[in-house]
């Protein structure tokens, strides 16, 4: 792993705009021209729709026109029960489920005061990383097959197979397992769980070994992902921009180790893997490093699971004080949040989301200003959005 | 107006036709949510693999395309798009609904933002219900209209007729 310094990457930006330069102002005059991509396209993970305002062969200006997946989530929390709302949230980051469901069912725990026994919290974490490893080994296959490569896409679905045996094996739902509950979990874990995660965990860091190679070792694209849309920290602070992609500008920031939640992050011994580039690559690297790192703390989780209760005495009929709570985790896209305003009903007052991708893809205006119409791809691929995150 | 638009084909030689539509069936996938990773493990996983069925997923476009697969919840405003994409599909041309939303609207059943089901606005053939559906309900689903594909009489989709499977 060679890093590019920092000097060395001011002054490829500066060659890399003097040239656009020259080439808008001297070398040729086009017309304009107006490049549609969506709303529906195999890229974009859903249905994004991207407006580019072209210049010959380099984008003057791109505009992402949301709100086609938009399904009104926090218009109807408030007409849902509170364990009604984890079957609706499930559904907002599809790949990751599991995680979606858990910053919700702690800010409700807030409210009402409870919290989850330890071996509730320990499975809860144990599931949060499984959710995060089948989310994130379809980036890595996916962004891949956007570059060209059509064999790591198959890889990524065979292996992914194996995390979700072990979500269903556990909660009875592929994907969508709407097994959190306030004060705990729904159900203990099935016999011989354990030993089949761990093997499953053996066989994903295999696959990121596997990719390793594959994908990062392979010349076409390191070239088509390197130096491509750089987001410098600072920017993407101020965009809001969260998980990978800011830990792959070099920002060393991870709810699971800054945020205070109820979860079992604390007592495993894992790391926060960042990248000083900031472009395509160091986003793509960074996700894979995360993946195995999630391996890892499973193996721990499960290696340390303490016994005792899975369920903190709650009554039978939720229903939760008056107040208002705020808690948020760092989901598989990013930090994800939700700001319940409660007056004392069964069912919620108010749920504000904040999600991820939202923040993550309101950057792509600044981001894609003068790169080539190839790149568009690359960059989109690699922000790595979940339209069902954006438009909720 | 051809030998099999007219109706007037021979029984063997509507059976041999079906029989060659039925196992070259060129798949659209119209990939909008959730249902949208299940159909993905169809169609790009080894161990669902849709291509066994003699179904071919990627058509370059729609106007390549016998099957749309309609997958995840549709949105009011994503409606004029399945729309036009329907219309620029050639006869014959079939529809699959896949999971609750493109159903019947699933669990936004109450929303203000969700057509509540795409056979609203467009006719569809078999119903995969599930919340998602499992890949291997989406391979019955194709198994089923697999099915249809072979008992109809082509000559239907051309004049219009309402449908009738025996």
């Amino acid at each position: 792993m060679t890093a590019v310094g920092a000097d060395q990457r001011q002054q490829m930006a500066y060659v890399a705009t003097q040239a656009a330069d020259a080439r808008l102002n001297v070398e040729v005059e086009t017309e304009g021209m107006t490049l549609n991509i969506g709303p529906q396209h195999p890229a974009t993970h859903g249905t994004l729709r991207l407006v580019a305002r072209l210049d010959g062969e380099q984008v003057v200006e791109a505009e992402p026109i949301m709100g086609y997946m938009h399904r009104g989530y926090e218009k109807l929390a408030e007409v849902r029960t509170y364990p009604q709302v984890t079957t609706l949230i499930n559904r907002i980051d599809w790949l990751g489920s599991f995680a979606n469901e858990v910053p919700f069912i702690l800010a409700a725990e807030k409210l009402m005061e409870v919290e989850a026994p330890p071996r509730a919290q320990w499975i809860r974490t144990a599931l949060f990383e499984l959710s995060r490893i089948a989310n994130i080994t379809l980036f890595l296959g996916d962004m891949a097959v956007q570059l060209g490569a059509l064999t790591p896409v198959f890889m990524a679905f065979r292996d992914r197979e194996f995390v979700l045996n072990q979500i269903e094996a556990v909660t009875g739902g592929r994907f969508h397992p709407n097994f959190d509950r306030i004060g705990g979990l729904k159900d203990d874990l099935p016999q011989g769980w354990i030993n089949d995660t761990k093997q499953a965990m053996e066989k994903i860091r295999d696959f990121c070994d596997e990719f390793e190679e594959l994908v990062l070792g392979n010349e076409i694209f390191e070239a088509r992902s390197r130096g491509i849309g750089i987001v410098p920290p600072e920017v993407g602070l101020s965009y809001g921009l969260s998980g990978a992609n800011i830990r792959a500008s070099g920002v060393d920031w991870d709810l699971r180790r800054d945020g205070h939640e109820a979860l079992a992050y604390d007592q495993v011994d894992w790391k926060v893997w960042t990248h000083p580039d900031g472009d395509s690559f160091a986003r793509y690297w960074v996700r894979l490093q995360e993946t195995r790192e999630a391996t890892h703390i499973v193996d721990q989780l499960l290696d340390g699971l303490p016994s005792g209760p899975i369920m903190a005495k709650v009554p039978r009929i939720i229903k939760v004080p008056a107040g208002e709570a705020y808690a948020a985790t760092e989901n598989p896209l990013g930090e994800m949040g939700y700001y319940i305003v409660s007056k004392g009903d069964l069912v919620p007052f108010r749920v504000k989301i904040r999600s991820a991708s939202f923040s993550n893809i309101s950057i792509t205006p600044w981001l894609l200003k003068g790169v080539y119409v190839p790149d568009i791809i690359t960059i989109l691929a690699s922000l790595y959005f979940i339209l069902g995150d954006i438009d909720r | 107006m051809g030998l099999v638009a007219s109706g007037k084909a021979p029984k063997p030689l509507t059976k041999l036709l079906n029989l060659g539509r039925k196992y070259s069936i060129w798949m659209y996938q119209w990939g909008l949510a959730c249902c949208a990773i299940e159909m993905g493990a169809v169609i790009g996983s080894p161990r669902y693999d849709v291509m066994r069925l003699g179904v071919i997923p990627f058509p370059a476009s729609p106007r390549q395309a016998d099957l749309v697969v309609i997958s995840g919840t549709v949105t009011d405003k994503m409606v004029p798009s399945i729309l036009r994409l329907y219309q620029q599909m050639p006869d014959p041309k079939y529809v699959i609904s896949m999971g609750s939303c493109a159903n019947c609207g699933g669990p936004y059943w109450d929303s203000y933002s969700v057509t509540k089901g795409v056979d609203q606005i467009i006719p569809v053939d078999v119903y995969v219900p599930g919340c998602p559906p499992r890949p291997e309900a989406l391979l019955e689903g194709i198994v089923l209209l697999q099915e249809r594909i072979m008992n109809e009489d082509p000559a239907a989709r051309w004049r219009g007729d309402p449908i009738v499977v025996d």
